[in-house]
C-alpha cells in the first residue's frame, strides 16, 4: 500500500516519539522501580480488624527495611483509621492500606500517593514526605452517600 | 469506492428504524444534560438539591443516560442509515432484527432508569461491585447490550448479502467501518456480559453470597476501554467519509482509512488494565504490557489526523489557496455540518494528549480518579464525539424525515457549536486544573473539614458551574434544532453526504475484507494480554466480597 511522502515523515516522527516515550516509562518502571501500587497480597475483608498489621493502624518505625516507617490505614464507609497522623519530614514511608467493605480511593492530595483500595486486597506504596505541611487524604472512588465526607489528614512536621 | 447508490435516499422503512433510535438518543440528551447542570451547580457549593434527590443519584442518571443511552442509540441509528445507504436497503428479516434490538435496548433502558429513579441503583455508570444495585438494574443494562447484538446481526447479514452480490469487490467504506466498529463492540461486550450474567446477577438475586472483585473489575474494563472507541469510531466514520463530501472535496485515501480502522480494532480491546493501574492484584508487568498496547492506538489516530488535514488542504488548494496555511480560509466555515464537527476535531487534540497522560504507567498516579479525568472525557467523548454526532444529525435527521436543513437552522447550529466550545473550555479547563491540584472526581461538594487544599478548588468548581450552564444552553439549542428538523422544517431533499476517493488514490486491497485474519489477530492479542492475569486473579483470589447498599 502506498503512503504519501509527508505521511511517512509524519508517521515516522509520531512512532519515533512514541518509542521514546515508552522507553522513558519503561526505564522508570523497571530500572528505577517506579511501579504502580500492585501489591499482590490478599486479606479476608471481614477479618481486617483482627489481621496484622491492620489490627493496629497508624505510623510505626521499622528497622532493617528499605523504608523507615510503615503507615497502616483501614478504610471503611465513610472514614479512614487513623483520622489524622503526624510524619517527620524526610521520612521514607510505606503506606499499607485496605478496605473493610466497598471499594474506596486513597489519595493524598498534593503528593503522588494515590491508590485504589479493594475488598480482599492490600494496597502498598512507598513515598518520601519531603515537604512540611498538612496534606489532605480523601476518597476518590465513589463509595456511597457519605463519599465526599470521607477524609483523613497527614501532617508532615520538622 | 465506486458507489452506484450515491444519490439514492435511505429507504423509508430503514429510516424509521434509524429515527426511532435518534429520538431516544435526544431524549437522553435532554435528561442527561439537565442532570449535568444540577451537578455542576451542586459542586459549586451554591446549590442544594431539593429533599429526596441525591447528588449521586443524578450522577448515576447523567452517566448512564449520556454515556450509554445517548451514544449507543445515536450510533446504531447512524449505522443503520449508513449501511442502508451504502450497502442497500435491509431485507424485512434484517429490519425485524433491528426492531427487536431497538425494543430490547429501550425496555432495558427503562428498567435501569426506573431503578435509578427509585434510588435502588445509585451505583454510578460503572456500577462497581460490591456496591449492590437492584437486580433489575443489571438486567436492564444486559438487555441494552443484548439489543445491540441483534443490531449487529442485522448489519452483518446485510454485509454478507452485499459481499455475495458483489464478489471480488471491496465493500462500501461506510459499511466496512460499521462492521469493524460492531465487531470491536461485540468482542468487548462479552466481558461486561460475562461479569453481569455470571457474577452480578446471581449475587444481586441472592443466589450467591459474594463476588470476586478482581475478576469483575478486569472484565468490566476489558469492555470499558473499547466502549470509548465505540463512541469514537462512528465519529471517525463521519470525519473520514462524510466531512470530505460536505466541504466538496475528496477523501484522501480509502485504503488508509480501512487500515486505521483495522488497527483500531486490533489495539482497542487488549488495553483495559490501563484503567486499573492503581489497583492491587495485577502484576505491574502485565499493566505495563497493556500500557504499551494502549499507546499503539496513537498510530491510527495520527493517520486519521493526517488524512483529515490532507483532505482539507488539498480541497483548499484546489480552490486556489496560496501559502502554507492559505487553504484554511477556503474551508466552508459557514456550514454547520462542517464547522461543528471541526470544533470536535480540534478538541480531540488536547483530549488525546490528556489520554496519553492518563494511560501512562506513572503519570496516572497524579491524575487517577481526580476531576482531571472528567475533564479529559468531556473533551473527547462529550466534545469531539458529540459535536460530530450533532454535525451528523444536522443532515441525517432531515434526510430521514424528508425535510431540509434550512439556513436559519444552520445559523442556530453554528451558535450551538460555538456555545459548546465556550462552555466546554471553561468547564473542562477548570476540571483539568483542579484535578492537578488533587480535586477528586465523582464527589459532591465538600470542604473536607475546612482543609486548606480543598479551599483552593472552590474557584475552579465555580468555573465549572459557569461552563456547565453555558453547555446546558447549547443543549437546549440543539434540542430545538432536532425538533425542528424532525417535525417542522420544510419538506425537501437533504443530501446524505458520502465522500468519494481522490482520483489519484490506489485500488483498495482486498485483504481488508478478510475477517478471519483480523478477528484472529484480535483474539490472539486478547489472549496474550489477558489469559495469565485472569488466571492469576482467579487462582489467587481473596475471599469474595459481600454486597453493600451505601446510599
Amino acid at each position: 500500500m502506498h503512503l504519501h511522502k509527508f505521511e511517512k515523515i509524519w508517521l515516522i516522527f509520531g512512532i519515533g516519539s512514541l518509542l521514546v516515550f515508552l522507553t522513558v516509562l519503561g526505564v522508570s518502571a523497571f530500572y528505577l522501580g517506579n511501579q504502580p501500587p500492585s501489591c499482590l497480597a490478599t486479606i479476608d475483608p471481614e477479618k481486617v480488624d483482627t489481621t496484622a498489621p491492620f489490627n493496629e493502624p497508624g505510623l510505626k518505625k521499622v528497622e532493617g527495611k528499605e523504608w523507615d516507617y510503615e503507615l497502616v490505614f483501614v478504610a471503611s464507609a465513610f472514614n479512614y483509621t487513623p483520622g489524622e497522623v503526624q510524619i517527620p519530614k524526610g521520612a521514607k514511608v510505606k503506606v499499607i492500606a485496605t478496605t473493610k467493605d466497598v471499594i474506596h480511593g486513597f489519595e493524598v492530595a498534593g503528593t503522588n500517593v494515590n491508590m485504589m483500595l479493594e475488598p480482599g486486597y492490600i494496597s502498598e506504596l512507598v513515598y518520601t514526605f519531603n515537604k512540611t505541611g498538612e496534606f489532605l487524604i480523601l476518597c476518590n472512588e465513589y463509595c456511597g452517600v457519605g463519599h465526599h465526607m470521607m477524609t483523613s489528614k497527614i501532617e508532615v512536621v520538622e | 469506492m465506486l458507489n452506484q447508490l450515491a444519490n439514492t435516499k435511505v429507504d423509508r422503512r430503514d429510516g424509521k428504524l434509524a429515527m426511532a433510535h435518534l429520538y431516544v438518543a435526544f431524549i437522553a440528551l435532554a435528561i442527561g444534560g439537565l442532570a449535568g447542570l444540577l451537578q455542576v451547580l451542586v459542586r459549586s457549593g451554591k446549590l442544594e438539591l431539593p429533599a429526596g434527590i441525591g447528588y449521586y443519584q443524578i450522577l448515576t442518571v447523567h452517566g448512564v443516560v449520556l454515556g450509554l443511552v445517548l451514544t449507543t442509540f445515536f450510533i446504531i441509528g447512524f449505522m443503520v442509515s449508513s449501511v442502508s445507504k451504502t450497502a442497500g436497503t435491509f431485507t424485512a428479516r434484517q429490519r425485524t432484527l433491528g426492531w427487536i434490538g431497538f425494543w430490547l435496548k429501550t425496555i432495558g433502558t427503562a428498567m435501569a432508569a426506573v431503578m435509578i429513579l427509585l434510588n435502588e441503583a445509585t451505583v454510578l455508570f460503572t456500577f462497581y461491585a460490591p456496591l449492590q444495585a437492584h437486580f433489575l438494574f443489571y438486567l436492564g443494562l444486559t438487555l441494552v447490550i443484548v439489543g445491540t447484538w441483534f443490531d449487529s446481526a442485522a448489519i452483518y447479514m446485510k454485509y454478507g448479502q452485499w459481499k455475495k452480490a458483489n464478489p471480488g469487490q471491496p465493500s462500501p467504506l461506510l459499511t466496512f467501518m460499521t462492521v469493524i466498529t460492531l465487531i470491536m463492540w461485540d468482542v468487548a461486550t462479552l466481558g461486561v456480559a460475562t461479569t453481569v450474567l455470571f457474577q452480578l446477577l446471581p449475587w444481586s438475586l441472592g443466589l450467591v453470597d459474594t463476588v470476586n472483585i478482581g475478576v469483575s473489575r478486569a472484565l468490566f474494563w476489558y469492555f470499558g476501554h473499547p466502549l470509548v472507541y465505540f463512541w469514537l469510531l462512528p465519529a471517525y466514520m463521519a470525519w473520514y467519509v462524510v466531512i470530505p463530501k460536505v466541504i466538496g472535496g475528496k477523501m484522501f485515501s480509502d485504503s488508509l482509512a480501512r487500515m486505521s480502522f483495522i488497527l483500531l480494532l486490533l489495539f482497542s480491546i487488549p488495553v483495559g488494565f490501563h484503567h486499573q493501574l492503581l489497583e492491587p492484584g495485577i502484576d505491574p508487568a502485565w499493566k505495563f504490557l497493556q500500557v504499551v498496547l494502549t499507546f499503539l492506538v496513537v498510530i491510527p489516530s495520527l493517520m486519521t489526523a493526517f488524512s483529515l488535514f490532507a483532505t482539507f488542504e488539498s480541497f483548499g488548494r484546489s480552490k486556489g489557496a496560496k501559502g502554507l496555511f492559505g487553504w484554511v480560509k477556503k474551508l466552508p466555515w459557514g456550514d454547520a455540518r462542517f464547522t461543528v464537527p471541526f470544533i470536535g476535531m480540534l478538541a480531540f487534540i488536547p483530549g488525546g494528549a490528556g489520554g496519553i497522560v492518563n494511560a501512562s504507567h506513572q503519570m496516572n498516579q497524579v491524575v487517577h480518579n481526580t476531576i482531571w479525568v472528567t475533564g479529559h472525557f468531556h473533551l473527547t467523548v462529550a466534545t469531539a464525539v458529540l459535536l460530530t454526532y450533532f454535525g451528523v444529525a444536522y443532515w441525517l435527521i432531515p434526510h430521514l424525515t424528508g425535510r431540509i436543513f434550512t439556513k436559519k437552522m444552520n445559523k442556530l447550529a453554528l451558535i450551538q457549536g460555538i456555545t459548546w466550545a465556550i462552555g466546554m473550555t471553561f468547564m473542562s479547563g477548570a476540571m483539568h486544573a483542579a484535578g492537578l491540584l488533587g480535586a477528586p472526581r465523582r464527589s459532591s461538594f465538600s470542604d473536607y473539614g475546612g482543609a486548606a487544599q480543598a479551599a483552593e478548588w472552590v474557584p475552579y468548581q465555580i468555573a465549572q458551574a459557569v461552563g456547565g450552564s453555558i453547555l446546558f444552553l447549547s443543549i437546549i439549542i440543539m434540542l430545538y434544532i432536532v425538533v425542528n428538523l424532525a417535525f417542522f422544517a420544510p419538506k425537501g431533499d437533504q443530501e446524505f453526504p458520502v465522500g468519494e476517493v481522490a482520483d489519484n488514490a490506489e485500488k483498495t486491497p482486498m485483504v481488508f475484507d478478510n475477517w478471519k485474519l483480523w478477528v484472529g489477530i484480535t483474539a490472539c492479542l486478547i489472549l496474550f494480554a489477558y489469559t495469565l492475569p485472569l488466571i492469576d486473579l482467579i487462582q489467587n483470589a481473596p475471599p469474595g466480597a459481600k454486597g453493600f447498599k451505601f446510599w
